[in-house]
């Protein structure tokens, strides 16, 4: 792992080694802030940084950047996500300018859901740029040099990340697809929901055989079920998403009553699991609009308390005029 | 990008960066030969700085996402796209059809694995054989035949009035 002086708060986690744990704050469809501040409260305690959506499902919420200083405000460290489907590398860049003047210090780098399938598939696609891309473009701004190669003074330093999904087809270029993410510069992955552990663990085989688990921390995304719909619904109708047999008829047994509840136990035991694989550094956790399940699963996963990044003794004290947090 | 030195074809190269009109000329010519040519086979898009055969013949500029660094996390189990259900991922395909190409140098297989650049979109529409042989696909800038005498000449006195 690169030993560079610490971006952010989350970075400083991984760099001591803590198992880290994110969730996700989706911005509301409407102009309320109480949302957020609701949300951020919730979550604060039970995870080290939330990622803010970026128009998820490319249906239109509060911008993104906008929820992360709110949540700033409110001590909450966010992960912005960034994604290329409405703006293009000028516009992009100058929001991560605005987003580090506001004290985002992470990003997360996503091509993005295509607009046909959210609420206004009439929009024009922009796609100037990949996700892989991106990553670079961030990672050249950290060093000093917008695209374009012009100077920045002084540069902002951000905590990149990217994603990955190692449950869509062609599974043996996804190991290769992270590779590239390396050479562009991501720092940290999420990956894809986790419903399938052993397609997880060949997955991480091969990352882990690349060595890029050296080269980046590595977050297994999870999430708990709803229902047994809730179930099938994903593993027939979401393109991109595997769920094993075992947690369909698990979640199909249970009754109505119980139904949360063995959710959250299917996403606790799946942590275990993957606290178990060499090579992951964390969790993340996507509770789609059930924010108040996040806590429970932490708790249950025994992953709390959660170790604050200013009582850390850094590896590597930071030089002189440092801008980490 | 080796064979650009050859005689002939680094003099063609050099004489295209300095006269440019002969390269708008070719480009006028080429692009709709080009373009008709590989519209019909490859579906191509125009983007002037082709990475067909890197990709297995496949066009990445046709993916709805414009990715040129392989697939989204989104493809279907079945390799179709997930914008367009009834459409094959390009990239799905592109994955299996550059690393069984046959007869081919190694090199264009390895390319799958490597970093694209951002598209430069002011190449759009143009003739990305003649960008190829030009350096523009590769951010060569065509340069006027005297540019580096007068800019080494208006640099200093620039410089000067600065100061003063
Ligand atoms: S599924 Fe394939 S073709 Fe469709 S948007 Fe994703 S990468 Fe592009």
């Amino acid at each position: 792992m690169e030993t560079i002086e610490p971006r952010s708060n989350l970075h400083k986690l991984f760099q001591a080694g803590v198992f880290v744990v994110t969730s996700e704050v989706g911005p509301p469809k409407s102009g309320d802030a109480a949302v957020i501040h609701k949300k951020a409260k919730l979550l604060k305690d039970a995870s080290d940084a939330a990622n803010i959506t970026d128009n998820q499902t490319a249906i239109v919420r509060m911008s993104s950047i906008a929820a992360a200083s709110m949540t700033v405000q409110d001590g909450f460290e966010p992960v912005i996500q960034v994604t290329c489907r409405d703006r293009n590398r000028i516009a992009i860049q100058s929001d991560l300018l605005g987003a580090y003047a506001l004290g985002v210090r992470n990003v997360l780098c996503l091509t993005g859901d295509h607009m046909r399938w959210g609420n206004h598939p009439q929009a024009r696609k922009v796609y100037d740029l990949d996700s892989i891309n991106l990553i670079s473009i961030v990672r050249g701004m950290d060093a000093g040099k917008f695209q374009n190669g012009e100077e920045i003074k002084p540069a902002p330093k951000f905590f990149v990340g990217g994603v990955e999904n190692p449950f869509a087809p062609p599974y043996e270029f996804r190991p290769f697809r992270l590779k590239k993410k390396a050479e562009a510069g991501a720092q940290f992955i999420q990956t894809q929901m986790i419903f399938n552990v052993d397609r997880f663990k060949e997955f991480m085989k091969q990352v882990v055989d690349l060595g890029l688990h050296e080269k980046m921390y590595i977050l297994a995304g999870v999430g708990p079920l709803k229902s047994p719909g809730m179930a099938r619904y994903m593993r027939d109708s979401v393109a991109g998403m595997e769920v094993s047999p075992e947690w369909v008829t698990r979640m199909e047994k249970t009754p109505k009553e119980k139904w949360k509840d063995e959710g959250i136990n299917v996403c606790v035991e799946i942590i275990q699991r993957m606290r178990e694989i060499p090579g992951i550094a964390g969790v993340h956790i996507m509770s789609i609009e059930w924010e108040e399940a996040v806590p429970t699963i932490v708790e249950r996963a025994g992953l709390l308390p959660r170790p604050k990044a200013d009582q850390l003794s850094a590896p590597q004290p930071a030089p002189a005029g440092a801008v980490a947090g | 990008m080796k064979w650009f030195e050859f005689g002939p074809i680094a003099w063609a190269r050099d004489f295209l960066n300095t006269h440019p009109k002969a390269e708008k000329f070719l480009d006028v010519i080429g692009l709709p030969a080009e373009a008709v040519v590989k519209k019909t086979i490859f579906g191509c898009q125009s983007c002037g700085q082709c990475l067909l055969h890197e990709n297995g013949m496949t066009c990445p500029m046709r993916c709805p996402k414009n990715s040129r660094n392989g697939p989204c996390g989104g493809v279907r189990a079945n390799g179709h796209c997930e914008v367009y259900p009834e459409r094959w991922c390009v990239w799905y395909r592109a994955y299996y059809r550059s690393q069984t190409m046959p007869l081919l140098p190694g090199e264009w297989r390895k390319d799958m694995f490597r970093v694209h650049p951002a598209v430069n979109w002011e190449l759009i529409n143009t003739s990305s054989l003649l960008n190829e042989l030009t350096g523009r696909a590769h951010g060569v800038s065509p340069q006027k035949p005297d540019e580096k005498k007068l800019a080494a000449e208006k640099k200093p006195a620039a410089g000067d009035a600065a100061k003063k």
